[in-house]
């Protein structure tokens, strides 16, 4: 499968990634590899087979909807990369 | 002492019976560490100081008369994409390096509730995906069989780690072939359950309809009686199962149907490597068991199929890393666009990335039938074969690698190599099966394991095989020498 710049760009985009140009021209190579080999599904005859998202015949779980501690909101903001007064901060989104 | 010496039930037994200390034990391990991780690479914290106070507080439970489990004051590791409470768990990635999660994984609180001793944390391919363990921001994991061998992945470190001694047992997690591969190739024994079998809570995501955690051990009751600890329903995963106990089964293997797939020793697999696996199977004859000619001819199909789910699910799961809440921030960035941008651009490496574009690829308008969904299918039609042969035999046994451990760099510059080699495991994560591995061998002096794969929550049966397998043969008692000790007699 060929994979051109325009497809590149558009998954960087869709992935939120940026790649540097050697990164993107391995991308290419690679991904026009792997997509073709995913290609060989094609030659499987599904008809009338509905698929499979998950293992197991799941079912629903409920349980109590009871109010209960969540976790402490300092311990939560540690690991945040920068944090003010309780919050989380992110670059200006709105002008 | 070298750890290796006794299998991790015996160490309990030992510390419950007061022949060895909580603590004494543990500095066994650690010391064992400080020896053979320059050669191995096998860790990417290790926690010197909290394992002697968890060994210590473990000792007091007992001296209390506390009643704990079989592997209470036992060292152990684990795999550093499954939390632990202000414990660094990286996930091999720059993205995770300094995050310390606020709670721990389901499993590892029953461990400690259990009375374990955590000494380390493995290291691992980024995020779990790879099967070499070449892809960790903190470096490649080196085979103690030959340091200049890939150990497997992407539990790669906690398989070396249990091989070289450093630790009784661990747990790692398993995609699509994450235990199972690793242990092959460092010549342990693992489980992956079946899905539902063990709660996900607290481990980092991946793909989360394949992931599942398991046990690694050097004897395959070890990884049962681990996996026994961890196992269950979880209200925190509401995949998680529960099961009732297991009735107390006959050992041995006499009267097992045994399923051998005969294109599973065809093309693509090493004649060197197929050839002990095969004298498994007369070896599990001789014992009694029947082998059964089975066919799995989607086989095929498997690896396309799955790296279309996986890195769907992938693409998806990973969005969370956004520079925001935890982990790795772009600097510098004055929208949050370009906060995104740099924070996923250089805190990724390149197979994670791959795999996330791969995934949004499949994912896309216009592609979603003839992936995604095609793939969905395929895993249905994968699914109903094995229902099919398990109507036929009790447990599945093939090759788990079609190698032995490569050298590392031999493969890395070729991703779908790589993807190739996890031929005979990924079917199984995609219809949910158990699976299990044990030494059955060596070729040019590395380990050769063997995978049983068993119907959907009968552990039970693959245990009492590879039980009775290690009971037969002593692949599995076979140690690599540690950096600088004279080749064992």
């Amino acid at each position: 499968m060929t994979i051109d710049d325009a497809l590149i760009q558009y998954l960087e985009e869709l992935s939120k990634l940026r790649l540097a140009p050697e990164e993107q021209a391995a991308a290419k190579e690679d991904l026009g590899k792997i997509l073709g080999y995913m290609q060989t599904l094609s030659a499987l005859n599904t008809e009338g087979v509905e698929g499979l998202s998950h293992p197991l015949a799941n079912e629903n779980v409920f349980r109590e909807d009871a109010a209960r501690p969540s976790a402490a909101r300092a311990a939560i903001l540690d690991n945040a990369p920068r944090q003010k007064d309780g919050c989380f901060v992110v670059p200006k989104t709105v002008e | 002492m070298d750890l290796r010496d006794y299998t991790a039930l015996e160490a309990g037994k030992m510390v419950r019976e007061r022949q060895i200390g909580c603590e004494e034990l543990t500095r066994h391990a650690l010391r064992a560490i400080a020896e053979t991780e320059p050669a191995l690479n096998a860790c990417v914290t290790v926690l010197e100081e909290e394992a002697l106070a968890s060994a210590r507080a473990v000792q007091a439970r007992l001296d209390a008369g506390e009643t704990l489990s079989p592997l209470a004051g036992v060292p152990m590791v684990i795999k550093d994409n499954i939390c632990t409470a202000g414990i660094p768990t990286t996930c091999g990635s720059k993205m995770l390096e300094t995050f310390r999660p606020p709670y721990n994984a389901t499993v590892y609180a029953r461990l400690l509730a259990a009375g374990a001793v955590l000494v380390a944390k493995t290291n691992l391919d980024e995020f779990a995906m790879g099967g070499s363990n070449e892809t960790s921001h903190f470096g490649p994991v080196h085979n103690p069989w030959d340091t200049t061998r890939v150990p497997g992945g992407s539990s790669g470190g906690s398989a070396a780690s249990v091989a070289a001694g450093q630790a009784f047992y661990a747990l790692g997690s398993d995609t699509g072939g994450s235990i199972r591969q690793p242990c092959a190739f460092c010549g342990v024994s693992g489980v992956k359950p079946t899905y539902g079998a063990v709660s996900r809570y607290g481990l980092i995501a991946y793909a989360s309809s394949l992931d599942q955690i398991g046990t690694i051990g050097r004897d395959i009751r070890d990884c049962a009686a681990a996996l026994r600890l961890i196992e269950g329903r979880d209200e925190r995963d509401s995949t998680s199962v529960a099961r009732p106990p297991e009735p107390e089964a006959p050992a041995g293997v006499r009267g097992l149907k045994i399923g051998i797939p005969a294109n599973y020793f065809g093309k693509g697999i090493d004649p060197a490597v197929a050839a002990p696996v095969q004298a498994a199977a007369r070896t599990f004859e001789e014992m009694g068991a029947a082998l059964v000619d089975i066919e799995l001819p989607l086989a095929e199909y498997a690896i396309p199929a799955y790296y279309v789910v996986a890195c769907a699910e992938a693409s998806s799961n990973l969005s969370r890393y956004d520079g925001v809440k935890y982990g790795f921030a772009g600097a510098g960035a004055e929208s949050l666009e370009e906060l995104y941008l740099r924070t996923r651009s250089e805190g990724f490496g390149i197979e994670v990335k791959r795999r996330i574009m791969l995934g949004a690829f499949v994912l896309s308008a216009g592609y979603f039938d003839a992936y995604y969904k095609k793939a969905m299918q395929a895993r249905e039609l994968i699914q109903r074969d094995f229902d099919r042969v398990f109507t036929r035999c009790d447990v599945i046994l093939s090759p788990n690698a079609p190698t032995t451990a490569y050298k590392i760099g031999e493969n890395i510059s070729d991703p779908l190599k790589m993807y190739l080699g996890d031929v005979y495991t990924v079917s199984v994560n995609l219809a949910g099966l158990p699976g299990v591995t044990v030494p059955c061998g060596f070729a040019d002096g590395l380990p050769v394991g063997l995978q049983l794969i068993g119907r959907a929550f009968d552990e039970a049966t693959l245990f009492r095989a590879a039980a009775a397998f290690q009971s037969e043969t002593d692949f599995h008692r076979q140690r690599p020498n540690r950096p600088g000790e004279e080749a064992r007699a």
